[in-house]
């Protein structure tokens, strides 16, 4: 073999020794490879003669060292730097390393200065405290964010030329057509859980009959529209917020506000429009599928036949109902596609930042999505749509 | 002994008949190339005559179709028999691993990680057993050795220009003082100040180290500045390889046109008065001492 292979640490290590010189100083003489394969325990034991030596250090020797490089010259140097010896004996090769390290040695000791932390309490308080700094200074960005969007859909209405109709339809394309397999197969499923179990319980009153109710009721008032929603958030919303992120950190953002496109008009308007068009059409289709998913339950374990369930449904479904989950869907699509975009645009710096905005838009949509979700059942039930 | 110094001058690395196909399209059609120990090879080609794709075949991001690489002594690909394999053994591959150093064109420096500790990932990777607090100054003595000023170091690569980009991935190349590197544009999209305080780097870089450097460039002021052989890729091999100034006496029209176009002699005609102006300095400096 030609070129030699590193030699491994343990079989080229380097050492040391020290000599007492003529005039009551010390020597140390090193020998052995001085490479960065070879440092790692040497350093260790060398660390011992860090700063000023008894009797002192006036001489460093590497007459003995084969090879150096840019790690093993930074060692000599700093302990030279150290001690105040001079360096005796280097090869060309170790004096240039030497010289071009040597502009290095005026960086400040690099030790490791264990980080100024405070005690346990205070510093759960700082945390604490900076979380809801960040958390209101959030709330307001995200309803500054919101009156931005405000005013680019008033300049659209105003301007409807501008407005980008093929962003739209591709975002509802992206958004709804795409997802109705995922959220037909998910709706039936529920359906059929909602009914089975349902029926388990309402047989021991004898009163299976009212699954039909059950199931109609609750998938087009509750769980059409907010399974949609959790789905569309997953599906959609992180979508929005790798996008954006992505467009941001490769400034692309930037480049459309230059051209004087306004990325609020041209990317948050079509998915925000799109994401309050669809989620209402998507929650009724959840929905209709659910109670197809209860009928065909129905029609083979509760001995209700397939369209005596569908006639049935629309007899004890009143219409309201209906307007529930309908009045329910733009508004859970539009917390969905505020927050993944505005998540998207605030990340800044790194591709980390890109993992995790598009997690926190997920969750907090999610979170958002089930909390108005309480608030909507109170309401609804307040204003007599029981 | 067995430094560089002492090395037999056997090429660092050897290409023979390198063929890349990508379906029906031929990037390399039986290639040859030789580096010489310590020198800086620049490698020139127009768009698309496959410099990028030369040098992933080279480190291995990218398996050529046929044809034998030898990197450091270590056969790459296509051995005695002349098939495709991959490189010889996990052992021979980290040796190669610690002995070269590429800097990509976008730096790929890790965008979650400050410059030092960027520095510090090979030097982590390979030898664990260096203590942390030695890492880190090896970290600071690159970052000081490619130009940077120290308390770039704890920044991270987005608070970075360009140029100081160029110079941290530069800084993280040589985190183990490689024999080998790589240099994928190095100059591209560096203002004319930068980029030839990085020519200057690179070539004080080369000699203080001891490196061998595989440049791939487009800048013909880097070519003239600290090339030692010019290497010209054209209809899928190397077409001429040699000091720029024999290069100038090719009569491919490519190279014609590539080194003697207008901005060809832009360069040529800087270099030239650069030289010149040196010699001037150091008559006067003559001068001035021998009337001291």
């Amino acid at each position: 073999m030609f070129f030699p292979q590193k030699p491994k640490a343990m079989e080229h290590a380097p050492h040391f020794t020290l000599k007492a010189q003529a005039d009551g100083t010390h020597c140390l003489v090193l020998s052995g490879p001085l490479l960065v394969s070879t440092l790692g325990p040497f350093e260790e034991e060398l660390r011992a003669l860090t700063g000023p030596q008894e009797p002192p250090l006036a001489r460093i020797d590497i007459t003995d060292v084969p090879e150096i490089d840019t790690a093993g010259a930074w060692l000599v140097a700093r302990l030279a730097r150290d001690t105040g010896a001079r360096i005796t004996g280097e090869s060309d090769k170790a004096r240039r390393l030497l010289a071009a390290v040597a502009q290095a040695t005026a960086i400040t000791r690099a030790e490791s200065i264990p980080e100024q932390r405070l005690p346990l309490l205070p510093r759960l308080l700082d945390a604490l405290g900076r979380e809801v700094v960040a958390m209101g200074l959030g709330a307001i960005h995200a309803l500054g964010f919101f009156g931005e969007l405000l005013v680019a859909s008033w300049g659209v209405l105003c301007h409807p030329r501008r407005f980008r109709m093929k962003a739209l339809v591709h975002q509802i394309e992206l958004l709804a057509v795409d997802s109705l397999f995922i959220i037909a197969l998910m709706s039936f499923l529920i359906g059929i859980v909602i009914a089975q179990q349902g029926a388990v319980q309402l047989q021991q009153f004898g009163a299976e009959i009212y699954t039909i109710n059950l199931t109609g009721r609750l998938s087009m008032r509750e769980l059409g529209v907010l399974m949609t929603a959790i789905m569309v958030a997953g599906r959609s919303g992180s979508a929005f917020a790798a996008q954006l992120g992505t467009m941001k950190l490769t400034e692309e953002i930037d480049a459309m506000r230059i051209i004087g496109v306004s990325p609020m008009e041209a990317l948050v308007l079509p998915r925000v429009l799109a994401a309050v068009l669809m989620l209402p059409l998507l929650g009724f289709f959840s929905a209709v599928i659910a109670i197809i998913g209860g009928a065909v339950l129905g029609n083979f374990s509760l001995d209700i036949p397939f369209f005596t369930f569908l006639t049935r449904i629309k007899e004890v479904v009143p219409l309201t109902d209906l307007w529930v989950g309908l009045i329910k869907g733009p508004v859970f699509g539009l917390i969905i596609a505020l927050t993944g975009c505005y998540q998207g645009l605030q990340v800044e710096g790194n591709s980390e930042q890109v993992g995790l905005r598009t997690t926190l838009a997920v969750v907090q949509a999610i979170f958002v999505v089930i909390v108005l979700d309480a608030f909507f059942a109170v309401f609804f039930t307040a204003v007599g749509w029981k | 002994m067995s430094g560089p110094e002492a090395a037999p001058p056997e090429a660092p690395i050897a290409i023979t008949g390198l063929v890349n196909r990508f379906g029906a399209h031929t990037v390399h059609n039986g290639l040859s190339l030789r580096l010489r120990r310590g020198e800086i090879l620049g490698v020139v080609g127009g768009s698309g005559t496959g410099k990028s794709v030369l040098m992933r075949s080279i480190i291995g991001l990218q398996l050529p179709s046929a044809g034998q690489i030898t990197v450091l002594g270590h056969t790459i690909v296509g051995g005695d028999d002349n098939a495709i394999e991959p490189v010889d053994g996990d052992e021979g591959r980290a040796d190669i691993r610690s002995r070269w150093g590429v800097l990509f064109q976008g730096g790929a420096l890790f965008s979650t990680l400050t410059v030092a500790e960027n520095i510090e990932v090979p030097l982590k990777e390979f030898y664990p057993n260096l203590s942390p607090a030695l890492a880190r100054e090896i970290a600071a003595v690159k970052v000081a050795l490619s130009g940077l000023p120290p308390e770039a170091a704890d920044k991270y690569p987005s608070e970075l220009s360009g140029g100081m980009k160029k110079r941290a991935s530069l800084a993280r190349a040589l985190a183990l003082d490689p024999e080998l590197l790589f240099l994928d544009e190095p100059t591209a999209g560096l203002d004319p100040i930068a980029a030839a305080a990085l020519d200057h780097l690179i070539r004080e870089l080369a000699d203080t180290l001891g490196l061998t450097v595989f440049l791939i460039t487009h800048d013909l002021d880097t070519l003239y500045a600290i090339c030692d052989r010019v290497a010209v890729l054209a209809d899928g091999r190397v077409i001429a390889i040699g000091p720029i100034d024999d290069l100038l006496q090719s009569d491919h029209p490519w190279i014609q046109a590539y080194f003697n176009g207008p901005r060809g002699r832009a360069a040529h005609l800087g270099a030239t008065a650069e030289a010149s102006a040196d010699v001037q300095a150091e008559g006067i400096d003559n001068h001035a001492t021998g009337k001291a």
